[in-house]
């Protein structure tokens, strides 16, 4: 990246595409043309910076500005003010919400000062689609290094000292699974890259796979030295277009560099992906339904063992890992198992790529040393709570997890202590609510979510899910018991006990997790038919305050059911039984006069 | 025999497409995905072309569309709302959203109204979840939007 005198980076991923993202590119790079600044301006689209809560990003380097929210209208002042006069264009700089300072450079930003990327590494710094810069980052250094100085063994024992676990969920040992699948004695073996993400709210390997296509083809191939597996498949969701074209983009590069195919660096080593496409399926996620689906079946697990490590792809040992444990690879190959294993707790070593999302301020991709608490994720790195409400619970683990409270937040985040808090580390979703989210409600969003995705191979999954997400539901309708909330707690842990896979065993923990933390909502839904939240419809009515209302009628003209009646300057009344309770009326109310009891 | 026939031309299509996977049972889901690229949706009569095709059941070919959230088996609308449901989006408002685009279109979720216009459907996070709620129209991704936005995103189509 030498040649140019500046680089102007604009965020390519998903999030900053959907605000327009591509016009920009476009713009700034026809004014970059017209001005005549083609060798000196490079400008190039990268992948996630992470900060998707601004987004769209632009990032000038090597003076390390950073806009926000820019739109293509911005472009030509990027380029007039910043790159040809060397003026900050301060209205698109980001504005430090506590102190309102303007920040132009993104190392000082609350949000990456504790923050260390090391599977993000690349993503919002290179151009995921030129094969160069990856190599300009010491990319397939590692592959070299692997082929050409180290036999399978040595690879293996390098990363069981690194402590890497897999990033998926299941947290067992990476170099363990590479040695059992590189014992399993046959003919052919396979290396698997899971990247079906099916936790809603996630989209860690997404960025991984948009932003750095060629860090996860390098671990493949490193695998598949390791394990003596000739080829490598790529199951990924056909709901991340952008990632798939990425991925095809990178593995034609990587061939015709020679760093897929046969005799790769003349070391002999062969080596080739393909790619396998989800059709959305949750329990796909699963290694041994992921491996049925890529087998053009239905998407069922089966028990373990057989491990896919023994017997996967089509019977042959199969080793299986997710997008993110394999981004770690190569750059634990290059800077050393000790390194890695210097960062993270005793147990959990290195970092982890959460999805921050929901009622936070800074919504986006971070990652941060495992050991760092949540309390610094939400407050230092998210920016706190949104609109200054109190922080309620923080969901991890997805539908798999459960919720962590106050109590929670100054643990230590790794994979043992999220156990003992009643959650898990899941795949990286956290989701945070506030004061407005009630927990029941919660609980039955994601069995809501469980039983669709249940793919009824096993009773306790298809029926018992179902069960419980009928009494959640009795509950949020006020029609609950106080046997409901026993029955609640004996289904949830005989799922958990008899289901066959993953997906059964921990569907249940929305509702134990919930149920252990705020078990005094479910008293309120089911004694005092009240849901404090307010998010519970049928537990709920507006009213209107007479002595507030000034007969302003803006809440009858937004009503969409004309429910409420009153003349202009007179007292307004709701009419019960036609209230749909959509809160319009109290959204559009300037006098405080609409009310929830 | 369904009842829907498919023209001469795409029947070609698709079995060239299936020929292209060397007619192997394992890659039913791959040909699916190109079949609904063509089709637009997977009616009874192309999976019964594609079961042949592959010497594999119909039931087989069902049993795998059927489990599969992303293959349908209904055409979708000119314009395909969906609204993501994934957990950022719900804890934003996302339900609220889809309650208000029921009752502009007066349709329920997996419907299509009557004029073929729109369909409605939910899916399950599109990774825009700075952007919470997101509603898709086609391939165009709707940020931001509250219940009262959801007026204007119709009327941009229903011209």
């Amino acid at each position: 990246m030498s040649k140019f005198k500046m680089h102007i980076l604009v965020c390519g991923g998903t999030g900053c595409h959907a605000s327009e993202s591509d016009m920009l590119l476009d713009n700034l790079k026809t004014i970059v043309s017209d001005k005549g600044l083609d060798g000196e301006v490079q400008v190039i689209a990268t992948g996630c910076f992470g900060f998707c809560e601004k987004g769209p990003i632009v990032k000038i380097m090597p003076d390390n500005t950073f806009y926000t929210q820019v739109t293509p209208a911005d472009a030509r002042e990027i380029i007039e003010e910043h790159i040809v006069k060397g003026r900050k264009v301060t209205r698109l700089l980001y504005v430090d919400p506590e102190n309102k300072e303007t920040i132009a450079d993104s190392k000082h930003m609350g949000f990456y000062k504790k923050q260390l990327r090391i599977a993000l590494r690349n993503c919002g710094f290179i151009d995921p689609e030129n094969i160069d810069e990856y190599i300009a980052r010491d990319g397939y250094e590692a592959l070299a290094k692997c082929l050409t100085e180290m036999t399978p063994q040595q690879v293996i024992e390098e990363m069981k000292k690194s402590g890497l676990r897999g990033r998926g969920g299941g947290g067992f040992s990476a170099g363990l699974k590479w040695e059992i699948t590189s014992k399993s004695v046959s003919d052919e073996k396979y290396v698997v890259c899971n990247a079906d993400e099916g936790d809603p709210g996630a989209f860690m390997d997404r960025s991984i796979l948009e932003g750095d296509p060629h860090s996860v083809i390098e671990a493949m191939a490193i695998c598949g030295y390791c394990i003596g597996a000739a080829f490598g498949l790529v199951y990924i969701r056909a709901e991340y277009p952008l990632a798939i074209d990425r991925l095809k983009i990178a593995i034609k590069q990587a061939r015709e560099y020679g760093l897929l195919g046969s005799d790769i660096l003349g070391t002999g080593f062969n080596f080739d992906i393909e790619l396998r496409y989800g059709a959305g399926a949750f329990v796909c996620g699963e290694e041994t339904a992921l491996i049925h689906s890529m087998e053009g079946l239905r998407g069922e697990p089966t028990v373990k063992p057989p491990f896919p490590s023994v017997s996967g792809y089509y019977g042959k040992p199969t080793n299986v890992n997710n997008v993110e444990t394999f981004a770690n690879v190569p750059v634990i190959i290059n800077q050393g198992a000790e390194w890695f294993a210097s960062i993270g707790t005793e147990k959990s070593k290195g970092t982890k790529v959460f999805a921050l999302a929901g009622k936070i301020n800074n919504v986006g991709l971070i990652e941060v040393p495992m050991g760092t608490t949540l309390r610094e994720v939400i407050y230092e790195i998210g920016g706190g709570i949104k609109d200054g409400k109190k922080f309620k619970a923080v969901q991890t683990g997805g539908p798999s997890g459960g919720c962590l409270t106050e109590k929670h937040l100054d643990t230590p985040i790794d994979y043992d202590n999220l156990v003992a808090s009643g959650s898990m580390m899941g795949s990286g979703g956290m989701i945070v609510m506030d004061e407005d989210d009630c927990m029941v409600s919660m609980a039955k969003f994601y069995l809501d979510f469980t039983v669709e995705e249940s793919c009824g191979k096993c009773a306790p999954c298809r029926i018992g899910n179902k069960r419980l997400y009928e009494i959640l539901d009795k509950l949020t309708q006020g029609k609950g018991t106080r046997e409901d909330i026993d029955s609640l707690r004996n289904l949830s842990h005989v799922i958990k006990d008899t289901a066959l896979c993953g997906l059964g065993q921990t569907s249940p923990n929305p509702v134990l997790s919930t149920m252990d933390n705020f078990m005094e909502e479910y008293l309120e839904h089911v004694h005092d038919k009240k849901c404090r939240s307010g998010q519970c419809k049928a537990l709920l009515q507006y009213i209107i305050e007479p002595e507030n209302c000034v007969g302003c009628t803006a809440c009858a003209r937004n009503c969409p059911v004309n429910a409420i009646s009153g003349e202009r300057k007179g007292v307004h009344i709701i009419d019960q039984a036609t209230c749909i309770k959509c809160g319009a009326c109290l959204e559009k109310c300037k006098f405080n006069a609409v009310f929830i009891k | 025999m369904a009842n829907i026939k498919i023209s001469a031309n795409k029947l070609d299509e698709l079995k060239a497409v299936c020929k292209s996977f060397n007619n192997e049972k394992g890659e039913l889901i791959n040909v699916l995905h190109k079949a609904q690229g063509i089709f637009g949706y997977l009616p009874a009569e192309v999976q019964e072309v594609i079961a042949k095709e592959l010497n594999v059941s119909v039931a087989h070919v069902y049993g795998v569309v059927s489990f599969y959230s992303f293959f349908t088996m209904l055409p979708k609308g000119e314009h395909p709302v969906s609204i993501c449901l994934g957990t950022a989006c719900y804890v934003r408002g996302a339900e609220k959203v889809i309650d208000e685009f029921k009752r502009l279109l007066n349709i329920n979720v997996g419907e299509t109204t009557p004029d073929g216009k729109f369909s409605l459907a939910c899916l399950r996070c599109v990774g825009a979840c700075g952007l919470a709620p997101v509603v898709l129209v086609g391939e165009k991704v709707y940020g931001r939007v509250a219940p009262d936005g959801v007026k204007d995103i119709v009327a941009e189509y229903a011209k």
